[in-house]
């Protein structure tokens, strides 16, 4: 019973208290490179989902039975950084042989998964706060899902932008800065949130 | 064991390890990419210019083999790469004129400003003060823009007015995009007589007397003089030639007055309306006409070599108009 509250706050955590974007920060790369069309974004959010799992399952025993236990904690982040490297490799040809159209869709950003410090972070934050495995897995997958909550939410405000007037000079990009900064701080409403 | 040697060991394990899987990955997750992709993208010039329209070479080569695209748009490899995608294909390349971008400006008002310009030498800089400070507000106003777009080092500012390599010219559009001014045109230059008209101002005719030396002034003298309908016409002061129909002879080239159209860099002398016999006119010409008789007789030589930029003014005052009335002088004594 305990271990479910647990996860459950973990989860809680994870989409909207310290959602990996809006409250960490972590990630913005595609979060406003991929929010131009809520239907990419879709696609990306779920490609993070699955890398953050995936990255989550992986790291654990890797940091518990090889780093740890040999006291090479201090090679996390190079480790992760391999593992993540080479997962969404995989990830890549898995969805160009499975899915061209959502291949497509994302494009250069599938590459950038790698360099995303969303998923880096999810890893390094597992192994700072000691989870366990299924807590590990939890973090990472509603990480992944906040990611996915956030990019949507952000790219259904750039579509409607797009036909919005705004000032000549705030066009574009200026003024997706700026809704990204007012989303965050809607989230910030969630701070005070818990699980009993 | 230390663990100086144990983390590289560590690593280098794990590296080993995902590389055996992503090697596995690949051969079973191998999509079959169609060869002939991989053939043009070989064969195309890669400078990702993108003058066909497409992302980069790369997205080139993918429509072409998925039917989008046609053979013959990469602009930089030109006839001869066009054939070797159409062997790859398997389709007859039709050859259509090569295109050039040309400046529709030949600069001849480029001296006459209405005040003294000092700043920013971009062209886009230059052309937010009060359009320019060239008389004519049509006018290159040689500041660069298009030298710094264009990637293959095919237009150069020469003598204040931007000047196009034709043979380097790939008409991929960069120059095109970058001008201000909107004076550069992208035009399909005909292997054997190109004929070109560069001027841009419609400005009625004798603003552009004034503000330029051989700007078009919409007589519609070249209109009169070409064989063909509609190969060149004038619309609100300004001769526009139709290389669809244009056959190349020259003929408006001789009748504009401005010497402005010309026919391969060259402007053609004006031709003589009744090719009096020389001898008989001297005998009859007496003192007043020499000068100007000699002048419409010689003009053919004199201005045939000479390019539109240097056209000399001594071949000026003897257009077609005027050597009849030179003629009729003596008889009418």
């Amino acid at each position: 019973m305990e271990s479910i509250t647990s996860l459950l706050s973990i989860a809680l955590g994870a989409v909207l208290v310290n959602n990996f974007i809006l409250s960490q920060f972590l990630g913005i790369c595609p979060f406003m490179g991929v929010s131009k069309k809520v239907e990419t974004a879709l696609g990306m959010g779920m490609a993070v989902i699955f890398v953050m799992g995936v990255a989550s399952a992986v790291n654990w025993p890797i940091n518990h039975f090889i780093l740890e236990r040999n006291g090479l904690g201090f090679m996390q982040t190079v480790t992760f950084i391999l593992v993540i490297a080479s997962l969404v490799q995989f990830v890549e040809m898995f969805l160009q042989k499975a899915m061209p159209s959502l291949y497509e869709a994302l494009g250069v950003y599938l590459p950038l998964i790698t360099t995303n410090c969303a998923v880096l972070g999810v890893t390094l934050q597992n192994a700072q706060k000691s989870y366990n495995f299924g807590e590990s897995l939890t973090y990472g997958i509603t990480g992944g899902i906040g990611f996915l909550i956030a990019i949507v939410l952000f790219a259904s405000v750039r579509e409607r932008m797009e036909f919005a007037k705004c000032p000549k000079s705030f066009e574009g990009f200026p003024i997706a800065l700026v809704a990204a900064s007012l989303i965050a701080l809607a989230f910030m409403g969630f701070s005070g949130l818990k699980v009993w | 064991m230390s663990t100086t040697i144990l983390a590289p060991i560590v690593l280098t394990i794990l590296g080993i390890i995902f590389g055996i899987i992503l090697a596995i990955a690949s051969k079973v997750f191998a999509v079959e990419k169609d060869p002939r992709e991989e053939a043009i993208a070989e064969i195309l010039p890669g400078a990702n210019c993108g003058g066909c329209g497409y992302p980069g070479c790369g997205g080139y080569a993918n429509s072409v083999v998925k039917g989008l695209a046609p053979v013959n748009a990469c602009a930089p490899g030109g006839a001869a790469l066009a054939k070797q995608i159409g062997e790859i294909m398997g389709v007859a390349v039709e050859e259509g004129a090569p295109k050039v971008a040309q400046v529709m400006c030949t600069g001849g008002g480029h001296d006459k400003t209405r005040y003294d310009y000092v700043g920013l030498s971009s062209c886009l800089a230059v052309s937010r003060v009060s359009s320019g400070p060239l008389q004519c507000s049509y006018g290159c106003l040689g500041g660069g823009d298009c030298v710094d777009a264009c990637k293959f080092d095919a237009i150069h500012i020469v003598n204040g007015v931007a000047e196009v390599d034709l043979d380097k010219c790939v008409a991929c559009g960069a120059c095109v995009t970058a001008c201000p001014k909107n004076i550069i045109q992208i035009i399909p230059r005909n292997s054997k007589k190109y004929t070109e008209l560069r001027c841009s101002s419609h400005d009625k005719g004798p603003a552009t007397r004034q503000a330029c030396d051989n700007g078009c002034i919409g007589c519609k003298l070249c209109v009169k003089a070409c064989p063909k309908e509609g190969a060149i016409t004038v619309d609100n002061f300004l001769a526009k030639i139709n290389y669809d129909i244009c056959i190349g002879c020259g003929l408006c080239s001789r009748a504009c007055p401005r010497k402005l159209i010309t026919v391969d860099g060259v402007v053609l002398p004006p031709k003589p309306k009744k090719p009096a016999p020389k001898p008989a006119e001297g005998a009859a010409a007496p003192a007043a006409a020499p000068k100007a008789a000699p002048a419409a007789a010689e003009a053919p030589k004199a201005a045939e070599p000479a390019p539109v930029a240097e056209a000399p003014k001594a071949a000026e005052p003897a257009p077609a108009a005027e050597a009849p009335k030179a003629e009729e002088a003596p008889k009418a004594e």
